[in-house]
């Protein structure tokens, strides 16, 4: 099944962002998006997830144009990982993995217990049962971020799409994070992410996709296209290699 | 569902039935719980009641109404103020916030003004306040932006504040003998004046409006999360929030166009059941209807047994609102984010 967006031109009503975008997600497949801050990063993001309509070109889904789909179908083959961010009311962790079932049924269908049992096995995948009944407001970024995934996992998508998945989280977290991401490819499912890091890129994707100012310039598996020169015109600053001696793999290191 | 809700809710029915033997017994004239009891087995099996016939009056014929009207309203206004809270993401929220209060107050206004019947002021108040956030909704959804919540928000406090203006204007043109009062007054809020026959059009349409919401309590966590995110999972949240809205609102109208404008339960009553329940609407919701029927009942109670003379509804809800919301905010902060 694949994901993909054709000569997209994206933005806002005021505004272009992106022009002659073309982008594709294989299932099973982990996409990494990288660009400086306002390279359109998010504005492509939203605009594969159908949340943001194109002013030109397509986004398809499984063969099909994904504004033709309605939320709901769209919902159960693609899920939205946003940033960790602090909910508005004190919701516990359970109630907002269940959230991810909320496509399928009708409007008042009410959580089942087979709802209730898809949650529990995705806070387990995560290695966050213990937090079912906590406060989502009370427990950490990288908790957080955790959740969000064990949300999107129970909507039992074939896509997921997360924003920046890494940034607000500590080192550990971010390991944690990226090692569940490379789960996630592995499982079977497409994923696409963003990240202001290559070295993310190049430990979880199978390939980078490189945004500048709006434009796609460089795309490809990560070994080739995430080099020293792509990265510095990508970022406009130097960048140093470094390399493992034993192991021969490599780091990049801005300025 | 977690097993700590069910005393909440437990406690939340329990508040409406103590307000409902207060609100029966208390007042001009006192009624033993046994008369109550012996008034409604009677009523229930058709049998000839034991109970003194002034008894008997004073609960089916005057106080019945009444008590049915204040839970009513209270269960409709807090109800509306729950969902709003979850559909603005914004603890702070009341019913009123889409101009459905000014509206109606500005069709009551007019009602007296032109010196109408009780009913046709009701009905100019009920349409008011469902004409009033018509326009907000409809203002609002022209103006394209990426933050289709705040602008309606800001329509509400705009034409919100006109309506205060029109409102303002027919009291300075008004009688100041005869009409200016009856408008002060209804302004301030009273269940005084209900009779049987409101309390059929009251029933119908705050039952319609608060079952539309109860069967949206799922619904309702999602909507409260942003926007984008709620569309992601699949909610369309357009058509979710057209609903809500207007569900609250009919409910809202239809209780100010009977009692007048009651400020403070559509605020203080979510805040109440969030510390009983937790926050999930699916409890929430229920909840708030209970709570919001036996708080307004005994705020109803004290209005015309704690002097001499009725005090209006909207001077007593801020008077036991505002310590009680200073209260809440010291404590129950945790409930809301956290931060």
């Amino acid at each position: 099944m694949i994901l993909s967006g054709h000569d997209l031109t994206i933005g806002y009503i005021d505004r272009v962002v992106g022009r002659r975008l073309n982008v594709t997600i294989t299932a099973g497949e982990v996409l990494a998006l990288l660009g400086p801050n306002g390279s359109g990063k998010t504005t492509l993001l939203k605009t594969l997830l159908g949340l943001l309509a194109t002013q030109s070109g397509e986004v398809r889904l499984a063969n099909r144009r994904l504004s033709d789909y309605s939320s709901r179908e769209r919902a159960r083959l693609l899920a939205y990982v946003p940033q960790s961010h602090v909910a508005t009311f004190a919701f516990t962790v359970e109630t907002i993995v269940l959230m991810g079932r909320v496509a399928i049924g009708n409007v008042f269908k009410r959580p089942t217990a087979i709802y209730r049992d898809i949650a529990a096995r995705a806070l387990v995948r995560f290695g966050i049962a213990h937090l079912r009944e906590r406060p989502y407001t009370m427990i950490s970024g990288g908790e957080r971020q955790l959740v969000l995934l064990a949300r999107a996992i129970a909507q039992e998508p074939r896509f997921i799409v997360l924003d920046e998945p890494t940034t607000s989280l500590d080192f550990g977290n971010q390991g944690k994070v990226m090692r569940e991401i490379r789960q996630l490819g592995a499982a079977g499912h497409g994923v696409l992410f963003t990240t202001h890091d290559p070295n993310h890129a190049m430990r979880t994707a199978d390939r980078a996709y490189l945004l500048r100012d709006g434009a796609c310039i460089g795309e490809g598996a990560t070994e080739p296209i995430l080099s020293r020169t792509q990265l510095e015109a990508l970022y406009g600053v130097p960048v140093e290699l470094i390399c493992d001696r034993d192991t021969s793999r490599i780091a990049f290191l801005p300025g | 569902m977690g097993r700590s809700s069910v005393p909440g809710m437990l406690i939340a029915f329990i508040i409406l039935i103590a307000a409902l033997l207060l609100a029966f017994t208390l007042g001009r004239y006192p009624i033993s719980v046994g008369d109550l009891l012996h008034v409604f087995t009677a009523k229930l099996t058709g049998r000839e009641s034991e109970a003194p016939t002034t008894a008997v009056n004073v609960i089916l014929q005057i106080r019945g109404p009444r008590v049915f009207a204040a839970v009513l309203v209270g269960a409709a206004l807090a109800v509306a103020g729950t969902a709003f809270q979850g559909l603005f993401r914004n603890p702070l929220v009341s019913p009123d916030l889409l101009g459905a209060s000014s509206g109606a107050a500005l069709g009551a206004v007019i009602g007296i003004y032109f010196s109408l019947g009780v009913l046709a002021i009701q009905a100019f108040a009920f349409v008011g306040g469902l004409l009033a956030v018509a326009a907000v909704y409809l203002i609002g959804s022209t103006i394209s932006t990426r933050d289709p919540i705040l602008v309606l928000v800001l329509c509400g406090v705009v034409i919100g504040s006109l309506l205060g203006a029109g409102v303002g204007l027919v009291k300075y043109i008004a009688d100041p003998y005869n009409q200016l009062p009856a408008m002060t007054f209804w302004l301030l809020g009273s269940l005084a004046a209900i009779n049987k026959a409101d309390l059929l059009p009251l029933f119908s349409l705050v039952a319609f409006g608060t079952l539309i919401l109860i069967a949206l309590r799922w619904r309702m966590n999602v909507m409260s999360l942003p926007d984008e995110e709620a569309r992601a999972l699949g909610v369309p949240t357009g058509l979710l929030r057209v609903a809500i809205v207007a569900a609250a609102t009919l409910v809202t109208s239809a209780s100010v166009a009977t009692a007048g404008i009651i400020g403070w339960v559509g605020l203080l009553v979510p805040h109440i059941a969030r510390t009983l329940v937790g926050p999930d609407f699916a409890r929430l919701i229920p909840a708030a209807a209970l709570l919001g029927g036996g708080f307004l009942l005994l705020i109803d109670t004290l209005a015309r047994t704690v002097a001499a003379i009725e005090i209006p509804l909207g001077i007593l809800t801020a008077v036991v609102g505002t310590p009680f919301f200073i209260w809440l905010l010291t404590g129950v902060s945790k409930t809301w984010s956290g931060a």
